[in-house]
């Protein structure tokens, strides 16, 4: 059993990564050995505070072994090269670099600028994945693994090549122009809402030993919030987590399988983080600037504010889908847009938008157009034909809880009506 | 997203492998042994195992009783499961053009083997429905 004593260190040593990180990379200017130095002080943390206890200034001590190994680094690089007859110049420039001052850091803009050297454009969404939560989440490479259900070498290689490839990019450590900062920043978001969907998971089975990736990524989105707290989508960002977030506990059962908003048990809603998404929302929105995920938040909140399925507002999530189809239309708006029009309006007029899909080529083999299709259908009384589009969708999703409903619910109506 | 890429044969064709020359087994499992660090290297592979000869394979049913109704012969024109690589890939097209580096392996002769590789997605155990 692991101690209090050690949870707290653990919990400590994650907060201070992405601190004594960007101190190094700023320092030494190099930020993929700075990675790596830091992961080593972390070690060495792991191995001797539970002996000798945490130390008074524990980002001091981390910043000053990760600083001594970087240099031991550009030590032995330096005795390569000069083996090799080449002018070693540069590290001694390195190894005088200012000493760093642990009660005035610009901490804010460090955190903000590692996000966006994590989440930069060169580097693919699951390398962007990995090194977000490893240098800015202070996860180590195993837990990573293990949420992925990759080994460990496997994503040692990723978060490695993922370093090397924002070197080859040529990204600084510093804030990215302002012209640039709005992309920048979004793109940040699309990898915390990756992060967050990945730990959206339904699946039961051992899940001791594994990080959750819903918690990391809504810490992550705290992290980021706290930072940019004028942005108004970061904000959204983290309310759209937290008020999905809230639902954890209601939607799935006790085998893992997956139950669908309407037949969930909302007294196991998790209210105090409902409220606290309601909040953030409100004022984000108060702002002005709305963006997709702060609509979707307000979507996610009406579901949340019904007592009962049946008094969901759903004239007014329809309004949200209309606002979101103008902002920025996508075949997954056009589609909940549907869902919206066919709970106001009937499933008729639903199904009527759906035709327009069909010919979308993002669209027409995907299970979700297919499942909706058929939960439709199903509200229509057209038997027959939902469970054949309850079977279509099964087959198509690769998602085991999505088939395992949509079957379930296919053969419910079979047994129901006949239709087989 | 996870593939398992799986590779078959028939016993007839996986028999041919012994005439093979020393230098062109050789060449094979150098092929193999590169591809799989190249993977490890890109982060991409996840599991590789090679599976055991056909002539040991064993196949079993419950009899009404549950115990075990072993069939160890096959027909000679039944496919094998010879092996299969795990990978963890962004695109589907990344685990078709690794599938077809598999296909691609040396055989005698300057020849490629040409082996058929089934490309099958790994459920997920997620949940994809956020609101």
């Amino acid at each position: 059993m692991r101690g209090v004593i050690q949870d707290g260190m653990e919990h400590l040593l994650r907060e201070l990564v992405p601190q004594v990180l960007a101190v190094l990379t700023r320092r030494f200017r190099d930020f993929a050995d700075a990675e790596d130095a830091v992961q080593e002080a972390l070690i060495a943390a792991a191995s001797q505070w539970p002996e000798s206890g945490v130390p008074e200034n524990p980002r001091g001590w981390l910043i000053r072994v990760a600083s001594r190994r970087m240099i031991d680094r550009i030590r032995s690089e330096e005795a390569r090269r000069e083996r090799q007859d080449e002018a070693a110049a540069q590290a001694v420039l390195y190894t005088q670099a200012p000493e760093f001052d642990p009660d005035h850091g610009p901490e804010l803009d460090d955190t903000l600028q590692l996000f966006f050297l994590c989440c930069h454009p060169a580097l693919t969404p699951s390398s962007s994945i990995a090194l977000t939560l490893r240098c800015v989440g202070g996860l180590t490479t195993v837990e990573i693994a293990r949420a992925f259900l990759v080994p460990e070498t496997t994503m040692a290689q990723r978060i490695s090549r993922a370093k090397a490839s924002i070197q080859a990019a040529g990204a600084r450590f510093e804030p990215p122009t302002q012209a640039e900062r709005r992309e920048r920043l979004s793109a940040v978001l699309h990898i915390l809402y990756l992060i967050f969907s990945e730990g959206y998971s339904a699946s039961s089975g051992p899940q001791t030993q594994r990080v959750e990736l819903a918690q990391e990524a809504i810490r992550l989105c705290r992290a980021l919030h706290v930072v940019v707290p004028e942005d108004p989508e970061a904000a959204g960002l983290l309310a759209l987590m937290l008020l999905t977030d809230a639902r954890r506990f209601a939607r799935t059962g006790a085998d893992g399988e997956a139950i669908p908003l309407d037949e969930q048990d909302r007294s196991l809603w998790d209210r105090s983080q409902i409220q606290e998404g309601v909040r953030l929302l409100e004022t984000a929105l108060s702002k002005g600037a709305i963006g997709t995920y702060q609509l979707q938040a307000a979507v996610a909140a009406l579901h949340d504010e019904a007592a009962r399925a049946e008094e969901t507002d759903w004239p007014q999530i329809l309004a949200l889908y209309e606002l979101m189809m103008k902002l920025a239309g996508n075949p997954m708006v056009a589609l909940n847009h549907a869902i919206a029009s066919a709970m106001v309006h009937g499933p008729q007029r639903g199904l009527e938008l759906l035709q327009a899909l069909d010919s979308d080529p993002r669209m027409a083999r995907h299970h979700r157009l297919d499942a909706v299709r058929a939960h439709l259908l199903e509200m229509a009384h057209h038997d027959a034909e939902a469970v054949r589009c309850y079977h279509l969708a099964a087959s198509r999703t690769t998602s085991l809880p999505e088939q395992r409903y949509l079957l379930m619910r296919a053969a419910r109506l079979g047994d129901q009506s006949g239709a087989r | 997203m996870k593939y398992i890429l799986l590779m078959s044969g028939t016993k007839a064709g996986v028999n041919t492998y012994r005439e093979w020359s020393k230098s062109d087994v050789e060449a094979h499992f150098a092929f193999l042994g590169r591809l799989n660090r190249e993977l490890t290297e890109s982060g991409e592979l996840v599991a590789n195992d090679g599976l055991g000869s056909p002539e040991a394979a064993r196949v079993v049913r419950a009899g009404k009783d549950g115990m075990p109704i072993t069939d160890g012969v096959f027909p000679e024109s039944k496919e094998f499961l010879l092996g299969y690589w795990i990978v963890d890939v962004d695109t589907p097209e990344r685990a078709c053009e690794i599938a077809a580096r598999l296909s691609a392996g040396p055989a005698p002769g300057g020849d490629q083997t040409s082996m058929p590789i089934e490309v099958r997605q790994i459920m997920s155990r997620r949940s994809s429905e956020l609101a």
